[in-house]
């Protein structure tokens, strides 16, 4: 078994991140010099709305991009090694032991011919060479686990027999089956009821502390990442924003976006008064503007955003904001 | 807000079932709505809330008489829409439109956004009869959602999901409908987006004092639209009352649940007490006997199984449940 490291570094650390994408309009950068650090026991989510590239570094990270993008620049260290360093065998061999992903979709996730048994057993099969009871019988532990009720009797069950909520669970238990140090988990509950999104979040949080994970929670929803992550980076056209402590963040982002991100939440305003929304939309990746992504959006834009693409730099000790006026107040809230 | 002197809408006792393949035990007959109590006043935004498949859907198709009821009255205004034929029926239906949940299966990417907004007066000929006419409302529509004229004669593909779901709302105000239906109308929109859309549809109702039945998943987004709030679970409503008093002061078990389990956006760092549900919504094919929360539910008890537990008659916050949740101590 693995055993999680208890030193201080980082179990995984992107650094530098860009990835590609050939389109109709030539290629274009989804992921921009994408840069985090996750310890072990911790999470940190990417939190970003649909198209800011934070599903495409979760598949460049675990190797599954699409084959239109590729990864042009930077590093993703596991333990202090450079798994974009390494051939497709090498990374095979991670995958699983050490670095596993979650998927959003779990009806298109599992396999609708095979039963959840077979699935569940094909991680002991592979990499730990177990025959075929074996690893059935580790596959009915794992569903006892993650809280699939009479596991044994539903071995030989398919996908579509299952809830949603249970299927969730399944590839959770395939995700963690191997004691990943690890694990990614791109919109885990966006699909699903909230009772059931909370039940979700809960076993997810029960692993992560049970087996010492590092977790990489990929959403767009900022209130799960209000209560499920210790860490956060903003992520806005490709990149990285802002970055520190969740508590730290929400209770006084630094970020524009953030900041319009976080008043945009219907939660707190009253009936009948108007919520704070970010004028526009984000710009199509093939047309990012010269200097800051956020220029057209952002109400504290001036000459120097339309020229000088500004750096995440240090704001406070831990924290990190994309922005010219990141230590400026805002100019109306 | 003004107390709405009227209802639209008043519905009383609707029940539907669907017949569908049998199931491994037999069961054919799944009964998607039961004994549903329901009313919209003008100008009034209803919030419809529970999780999937707890019948909000299937009533906002009868709302909209897509489906027929099996029992059950509906009054719009005081007449039964279902009674209604011929051009009589016709004019009815322009008066409660729809906005879809999903704004890129929603609107036909072979027709421009003008031709989309028009559309519905393809039916209804004589609400804009003029061609020239036509033109000039479609441009008004557009400016009242916040397009621009330009936006005329592109074609849904090119514009964001808010845009898009902007066309949509301007096609479902092109009749002049008093009462639209929304269907999870910004789920699938980004939140920056959402706040937009959210803002459109308030100013729309606060011009046009239109009524909104308003379904999502998302409370957040029901606290902040809704006047009244109604909660529905396995095909009842358990719990109806204002915004406010559903929200701070659940008294259905169900809905205590419900928005203990929505995460919030609260960064104190102390965590809430959380009520977790065990298990998931039954089917509702084989709904439990008795309140059909019961199987869920940390209040059970014997005759929860037994009997039905009824709405108090007359109160405005009614709660269908034998062991209500004491209204919450303030502080």
């Amino acid at each position: 078994m693995s055993s999680p490291s208890s030193s201080n570094a980082p179990a995984l650390e992107v650094d530098g991140l860009s990835v590609e994408l050939r389109t109709r309009h030539g290629e274009v950068r989804a992921v921009d010099g994408v840069g985090f650090a996750v310890r072990s026991g911790e999470t940190l989510a990417l939190l970003g709305e649909s198209g800011c590239g934070k599903s495409m570094t979760a598949q460049a990270i675990v190797g599954l991009l699409d084959p239109v993008a590729s990864v042009t620049g930077g590093s993703v260290r596991l333990a202090g090694t450079d798994v974009l360093a390494l051939d497709r065998a090498g990374r095979r061999k991670l995958a699983g032991p050490k670095l596993s992903i979650v998927f959003q979709d779990a009806l298109t996730a599992l396999n609708p011919v095979q039963t959840v048994g077979a699935q569940l057993a094909e991680p002991f099969r592979i990499h730990r060479k177990m025959s075929r009871k074996d690893a059935l019988a580790k596959a009915a532990e794992l569903m006892e686990r993650v809280g699939i009720p009479d596991p044994k009797a539903r071995l030989s069950a398919y996908p579509h027999q299952f809830s949603g909520g249970m299927r969730q669970r399944l590839l959770i238990a395939m995700a963690v089956a191997l004691d990943p140090d690890v694990l990614l988990a791109d919109e885990p509950t966006t699909a699903l009821d909230v009772t059931v999104q909370a039940q979700i979040m809960e076993l997810l949080r029960e692993l992560r502390t049970e087996r010492d994970m590092a977790v990489v929670l990929i959403t767009h929803d900022l209130a799960v990442v209000a209560e499920h992550a210790d860490h956060v980076a903003v992520m806005y056209a490709g990149r990285v924003v802002e970055t520190g402590p969740v508590q730290d963040v929400f209770a006084d982002p630094r970020h524009p976006y953030t900041r319009g991100l976080l008043a945009s939440v219907p939660a707190k305003v009253g009936r009948g008064e108007e919520l704070r929304s970010i004028k526009g939309g984000p710009p199509e990746l093939h047309a990012i503007p010269a200097g800051c992504a956020f220029q057209a959006r952002c109400p504290m834009v001036a000459d120097v955003c339309r020229t000088d693409h500004p750096g995440l730099a240090e704001t406070a000790p831990g924290r990190a904001a994309a922005c010219h006026f990141a230590t400026k107040e805002p100019a109306h809230v | 807000m003004s107390e709405p002197t009227t209802n639209v809408i008043e519905a009383r006792g609707l029940a539907k079932t669907f017949h569908v393949p049998k199931n491994k035990d037999g069961k054919d007959r799944l009964r998607a709505l039961d004994g549903i109590d329901l009313t919209l006043g003008r100008g009034e935004t209803l919030g419809l809330v529970g999780e999937s498949g707890c019948g909000k859907s299937t009533l906002a198709r009868l709302l909209l008489m897509l489906e027929r009821p099996d029992e059950g009255t509906l009054r719009f205004d005081g007449v039964d829409p279902f009674t209604l034929k011929g051009k009589e029926l016709l004019a009815w239906r322009r008066r409660v439109q729809m906005v879809f949940q999903d704004p890129f299966a929603s609107l036909n990417p072979r027709m421009t956004a003008a031709d989309i907004i028009a559309e519905p007066w393809r039916t209804h000929r004589d609400v804009v009869p003029s061609r020239q006419d036509r033109r000039k409302r479609v441009l008004e529509l557009l400016d009242l959602v916040g397009l621009r004229a330009g936006d005329a004669g592109r074609y849904p593909q090119e514009f964001s999901g808010g845009q898009r779901q902007r066309i949509g709302i301007a096609r479902a105000l092109a009749l002049d409908p008093e009462v639209i239906v929304c269907d999870e109308p910004v789920s699938a929109l980004d939140l920056s987006v959402q706040a937009q859309v959210l803002n459109l549809l308030d100013e729309l109702q606060r011009e046009l004092k239109v009524s909104y039945v308003f379904i999502s998943h998302d409370l957040s987004v029901v606290r902040h639209v809704a006047d009244r709030v109604a909660v529905m679970y396995l095909g009842r409503i358990v719990e109806t009352g204002t915004a406010e008093e559903v929200f701070e002061a659940p008294r259905h078990p169900y809905t205590a649940a419900l928005l203990s389990a929505a995460p919030e956006l609260d960064v104190s760092g102390a965590r809430r007490e959380r009520i977790l549900l065990e298990g998931e919504v039954p089917s509702p094919l084989d709904p439990p006997s008795g309140c059909r929360f019961r199987t869920r539910c940390w209040k059970a008890e014997d005759t929860c199984a037994t009997t039905v537990p009824e709405s108090q008659a007359g109160a405005a916050h009614q709660a269908a449940c034998h062991f209500p949740l004491e209204p919450a101590v303030s502080g």
